[in-house]
């Protein structure tokens, strides 16, 4: 192997090994794709019924459960703008894809959530009790914390303002400090809280320090300690949501329905 | 330099721990040890790819050119931790969110890298794959005792079953909150090494 240190073996053997560890490696990620798909969507039904409360976090449920507590929810496709349901295939709607699309999207104006296209579609959920009622509606949120975007839902009371609960299922933040989104003692404070105050402003904010009960600080919960661009991301996306260029049309017709 | 196939796999449980002695991977074993369910995941995508990186390395021993061995090395080791990563989501997803980066941080864990520079470079693919097996189950067997005591008394349970039944569950356990943060890890490892250096004198560091 006298030639083990020439420049032209080298070259030879870093390609070799480039070929052989990218081939092994795509291989694996093509062929398991479909697989890893399912359990995201999975998961992303998983959070929408967190949000609602038919599921505890921390509960392993597998995919019939799923299906079973998920009977009572219904999907919706809105038309953003005018709150309007509209028809279309929910099972394969891709929210984020859709907002990347020039053609079905429109570029949003500055906001603090620094949403950069908002979708002319929105999917959410709506879930109704026995005699058809509406109970608990469901809207996706997304907007950015530290180090991405954090993608989620808000569960709403059918007044439209009593936060009945928050997921995410998709973020980048750090485990232990921006992560504890996830953190089931933080969610739990977030259900009975006022996300409009009496004007019909967005109100709702995520505090530095501690808040009080849902009675006492209706407008305000914790905030996630060592996490304050992430705590600050998460208002953001309330507001922008629950604001004029999010729901606000479609909560409105709830409203009007409601009276 | 002639080693023992039984000492290849042996030693690195007590004699030459990669966490204990080598105090090498705390990182990860901070960060994953709240739950021994989790901590079990980790230490089997651990073995696996310490054990197949060691192989790898092993056999291609003679051709990797020496300018580039290292380079080469973080290449066969990063393949393996991606397609690592890529099972855990296809098959045991829940688990491989709650691990999130770590399984991905396997790459920088320094026992891999420490072993196939140190060991596999030097060895035959047999004694190669003995290693890594033994310095993953030295590695695993740290991590799990670490993983035991926080989940025990941080929250009353083993692998998700109750076992100090909990006040806020109607118990009598007040959990202690402190074993579910890092530094707990910290007591805990460093509490384990000085026992195992209690036991094996020889492995005290001599002043000087």
């Amino acid at each position: 192997m006298a030639n083990r240190q020439a420049t032209g073996y080298t070259l030879l053997f870093a390609t070799a090994i480039c070929i052989v560890c990218g081939i092994l490696v795509s291989s694996f990620a093509v062929s398991l794709e479909d697989l890893q798909d399912e359990n995201i969507a999975l998961d992303k039904q998983k959070r929408v019924l967190e949000a609602v409360g038919l599921l505890q976090p921390g509960d392993a449920i597998d995919e019939a459960q799923v299906a079973e507590r998920f009977e009572p929810i219904e999907p919706v496709l809105i038309d953003l703008a005018s709150g309007e349901a509209v028809d279309g295939d929910t099972a394969t709607f891709d929210q984020q894809r859709r907002a990347r699309n020039p053609d079905t999207s429109t570029e949003a104006p500055d906001n603090l959530a620094r949403v950069k296209r908002i979708p002319d579609r929105a999917l959410l959920y709506e879930m109704r009790g026995d005699g058809g009622e509406l109970e608990t509606i469901v809207l996706p949120i997304e907007g950015l914390g530290l180090w991405g975007t954090l993608y989620g839902f808000l569960a709403l009371d059918a007044d439209t303002t009593t936060v009945h609960g928050i997921t995410y299922y998709q973020h980048k933040e750090t485990p232990g400090l921006g992560g504890e989104v996830d953190n089931p003692t933080w969610k739990r404070k977030w259900p009975g809280r006022k996300a409009f105050d009496d004007e019909g402003d967005v109100r709702l904010a995520v505090i530095k320090g501690f808040a009080g009960s849902a009675e006492e600080d209706p407008y305000e919960v914790d905030g996630l300690a060592g996490a304050t661009i992430t705590s600050n991301g998460v208002t953001n996306m309330l507001e922008f949501w629950l604001g004029e260029n999010g729901f606000e049309p479609y909560l409105n017709r709830i409203r009007a329905e409601a009276n | 330099m002639a080693v023992k196939k039984s000492e290849a796999a042996l030693d690195p449980l007590f004699n030459n721990n990669p966490i204990a002695l080598q105090v090498l991977g705390i990182c990860s074993a901070l960060a994953v040890t709240t739950k021994m369910e989790t901590s079990v995941v980790m230490c089997a995508a651990v073995i696996a790819v310490l054990t197949l990186s060691n192989l790898t390395i092993s056999l291609l021993r003679h051709q990797i050119p020496n300018s580039i061995r290292i380079i080469v090395q973080l290449t066969v080791i990063a393949s393996l931790v991606i397609v690592t990563d890529q099972i855990l989501k296809a098959y045991v997803f829940e688990i491989s969110k709650q691990l999130s980066v770590f399984v991905g941080l396997i790459i920088t864990n320094c026992i891999i890298m420490g072993r196939a520079e140190a060991f596999a470079m030097q060895n035959p693919p047999s004694l190669a794959i003995l290693d890594g097996i033994g310095n993953g189950i030295g590695y695993s067997a740290i991590l799990m005792v670490t993983a035991f005591l926080r989940e025990l008394f941080g929250s009353g349970k083993l692998y998700g079953y109750s076992v100090l039944p909990t006040v806020s569950e109607g118990g009598w356990y007040l959990p202690n909150g402190l074993m579910l943060l890092s530094p707990a890890a910290f007591f805990i490892i460093g509490g384990l090494i000085w026992a195992l250096r209690v036991y094996k004198p020889a492995q005290v560091e001599m002043d000087g």
